[in-house]
């Protein structure tokens, strides 16, 4: 069994005009100490995804439909005290800016402690051991004289680094790292993502992993999934996706035409943009910008279904035929 | 931290020199001093007499600087209306306006922050709802016309509470308090809920736009991500953050709590340095005048310098002599 299930999650905003539905039917599952990559345009819904798995949508954001499972058991539908007890202990989470991550009163090490302390019972010096030990492990220098400091006294990587280990303090097994490195200087996106790698395999954490960055994900992720417009366009293992993907967005993502040599790094501009959330065409939302586009792309609305080593959801694998 | 310390000290006694000008200046300008002291139908020479005596015909600088040396001393002459020396006149008031505002400010604050938390909590309640209309009201009616109400519902209908005076007294030393008797806390009631009306709908209304935008900032969303429960998030994380601009407005309004506290010392007739500045304006008693406004400036100067050494100790980010950021890059 998978660590996590999603099911046809639904993830709706009620608004005067209507309901709209940022993230539409969305399925995939993450198993024990994998690493699941999440690309796609801004919008597409990926933080939505992560919010509500980590039950951390905000109102009037909900969950409309579908079912997530962590080993098996349902927490969609947990009391919200259960739901807390499920974050930071079972689910982590790193959010994109660091430097508003942290609050600024308190120093790093009661940060950490509070944290460990509500979800493992144990006496506060203990708690401080571990501290020590948790900025030590994600590369803090000097840990026991750093973690009486407070945030402004580190640098954006270093506060990153603190935000990984208040992340992983409660031994969570999935974590979830929304852009965790796109706030940060480019000279030290390498290292922070390196880190998250190594302390997610030492402890066999899952993790899924939010980014723009087509080389992250080739280099970090064992799978990809590939989102837009609220939808999963394909999900698959991170090599065969990048070389040979089987969605058009995909393609068009690592540049139309997969190749041997350097993968472009950053994702490249298709033609057109995505719709907004009130505007999504009937049947494939892409068909609008997709060159492979056949007639019963403009009423017929693609499933998700098995393609390849992976997924797709395209009418070109529906046995649709021109 | 000492730097910073001397450069605020150094900053109020400027401020306090350039109020002691104001304040003495009230003396050359408020009328002729000496027709104060001489009787009406006193000769020419005898007034010179006196301007000599009291060396009123000395360069201006040099006066200025007798008055400063003499108000740092707590001298501020003789009062005009009862000739007895001034700072006898308001050490006798200063406790009871000290009382008064120090329970105002207090009530002020035990209400203010816990209702400004419950309404940003609760924002859709009733109770929060109609706290928010209240506030309203209190923010917007003259605090002599609340004053006045109050009066009429507690002390001619009701008849629970004294109207006007500071009931019974007692003397501890150096202090007249009205702490220790029942009718002096009887007679608190009324003026400090009055006094504090204003400063409690501010500092609630305060906390509650504040506690609705630091529990919009992303640490706090992390705090919910790290599992943390809602009493620690909202009690610790937040509050504390909120913190920082009540200190600044309770610091500014604690001196208005001074200054109103000469409307609500009128409406109650209360004994205190506002009822004694308001008989020293009708008589131009110049002296008191004078020395009410350099001890309210001075409680002013007093109160921002605390509000600024507060900050320092609320917000870690403020406190210059730490070593900073010493992070190298990740
Ligand atoms: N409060 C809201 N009301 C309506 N729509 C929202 C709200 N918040 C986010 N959305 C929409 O949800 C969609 C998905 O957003 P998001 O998951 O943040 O995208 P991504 O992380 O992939 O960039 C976006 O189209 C956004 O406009
Ligand atoms: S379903 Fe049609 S429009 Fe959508 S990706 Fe496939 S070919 Fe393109
Ligand atoms: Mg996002």
């Amino acid at each position: 069994m998978a660590l996590l299930e999603v099911e046809n999650l639904k993830v709706e905003f009620p608004t005067r005009k209507g309901v709209l539905t940022a993230v539409d039917n969305v399925s995939f599952s993450v198993e024990q100490g994998e690493i699941l990559g999440v690309v796609g345009e801004s919008g597409a819904g990926k933080s939505m995804t992560g919010a509500a798995v980590i039950g951390l949508l905000e109102p009037p954001g909900r969950i409309g439909g579908g079912q997530i499972r962590l080993d098996g058991k349902r927490i969609d539908n947990l009391s919200p005290d259960e739901m807390r007890k499920v974050r930071g202990r079972h689910i982590g989470a790193i959010f994109q800016d660091p430097l508003t991550s942290l609050n600024p009163l308190f120093t790093v090490g009661k940060q950490l402690i509070e944290t460990i302390r509500t979800h493992l019972p144990m006496p506060a010096a203990e708690a401080r051991k571990r501290a020590i030990e948790w900025l030590a492990e994600v590369g803090i220098p000097a840990p026991d004289r750093r973690i009486d400091q407070y945030p402004h006294q580190f640098s954006g990587g270093m506060r990153q680094r603190v935000v990984i280990a208040l992340a992983l303090c409660a031994e969570p097994r999935l974590i979830i790292a929304d852009e965790p490195t796109t706030a940060l200087d480019v000279s030290v996106q390498a290292q922070i993502i390196a880190l998250l790698k190594r302390v997610c395999r030492e402890r066999n954490a899952a993790a899924i992993l939010v980014t723009h960055d087509m080389g992250v994900i080739a280099e970090t992720a064992d799978r990809v999934a590939v989102m837009y417009a609220g939808r999963l366009a394909e999900i698959g293992p991170v090599a065969r996706v990048l070389q040979k993907p089987s969605h058009p967005y995909t393609a068009g993502l690592m540049g139309s035409i997969p190749r041997i040599g350097p993968r472009p790094d950053r994702l490249v501009q298709i033609e057109g943009s995505m719709p907004r959330l009130t505007d999504i065409p009937k049947g494939c939302a892409f068909n609008p910008r997709c060159p492979k586009a056949i007639a019963e792309c403009h009423h017929l609305r693609p499933e998700l279904r098995p393609v390849a080593d992976g997924a797709a959801a395209c009418l070109l694998y529906e046995g649709v035929t021109q | 931290m000492l730097v910073f310390l001397v450069r605020r000290l150094l900053q109020a006694v400027m401020v306090m020199l350039a109020v002691a000008f104001i304040a003495f200046l009230m003396f050359r300008y408020l009328g002729d001093p000496v027709n104060n002291i001489v009787s009406q139908d006193a000769t020419q020479e005898q007034r010179e007499e006196v301007r000599k005596r009291l060396r009123l015909d000395d360069p201006l600088i040099l006066q200025y600087g007798r008055f400063v040396v003499n108000a740092a001393q707590g001298d501020f002459g003789v009062s005009y209306r009862n000739s007895r020396p001034v700072s006898a006149l308001l050490a006798e008031r200063f406790p009871a306006t000290a009382e008064l505002v120090l329970v105002a400010a207090i009530l002020s604050l035990a209400l203010g922050i816990p209702l400004g938390i419950y309404t940003a909590l609760k924002p859709r309640g009733v109770l929060s709802q109609g706290l928010q209309i209240l506030s309203l009201v209190g923010i917007s009616l003259p605090t002599f016309v609340t004053g006045i109400l109050l009066i009429l519902v507690f002390s001619v209908w009701l008849g629970w509470l004294p109207s006007f005076g500071r009931g019974d007294v007692i003397d501890i030393g150096w202090w007249w308090t009205g702490f220790l008797t029942a009718t002096g806390l009887k007679a608190l009631i009324l003026p400090s809920f009055m006094l504090c009306l204003f400063q409690l709908t501010l500092i609630m209304r305060l906390v509650r736009a504040e506690m609705l935008e630091v529990l919009r900032a992303d640490y706090i969303k992390f705090a919910r991500a790290r599992g943390l429960r809602n009493r620690t998030i909202h009690f610790r994380h937040a509050l504390k953050n909120t913190l920082i601009p009540v200190v600044t407005i309770f610091g500014l309004q604690l001196g208005g709590l001074i200054a109103f506290a000469i409307i609500t010392e009128t409406v109650f007739q209360w004994p205190g340095m506002g009822a004694l500045f308001i008989q020293a304006v009708n008589f131009t008693d110049v002296p008191v005048m004078a020395a009410y406004l350099v001890m309210v400036s001075l409680l002013f100067v007093i109160i921002n310098t605390s509000v600024d050494l507060l900050y320092n100790v609320i917000d870690p980010r403020l406190r210059t002599d730490q070593t900073r950021a010493t992070g190298r890059g990740a």
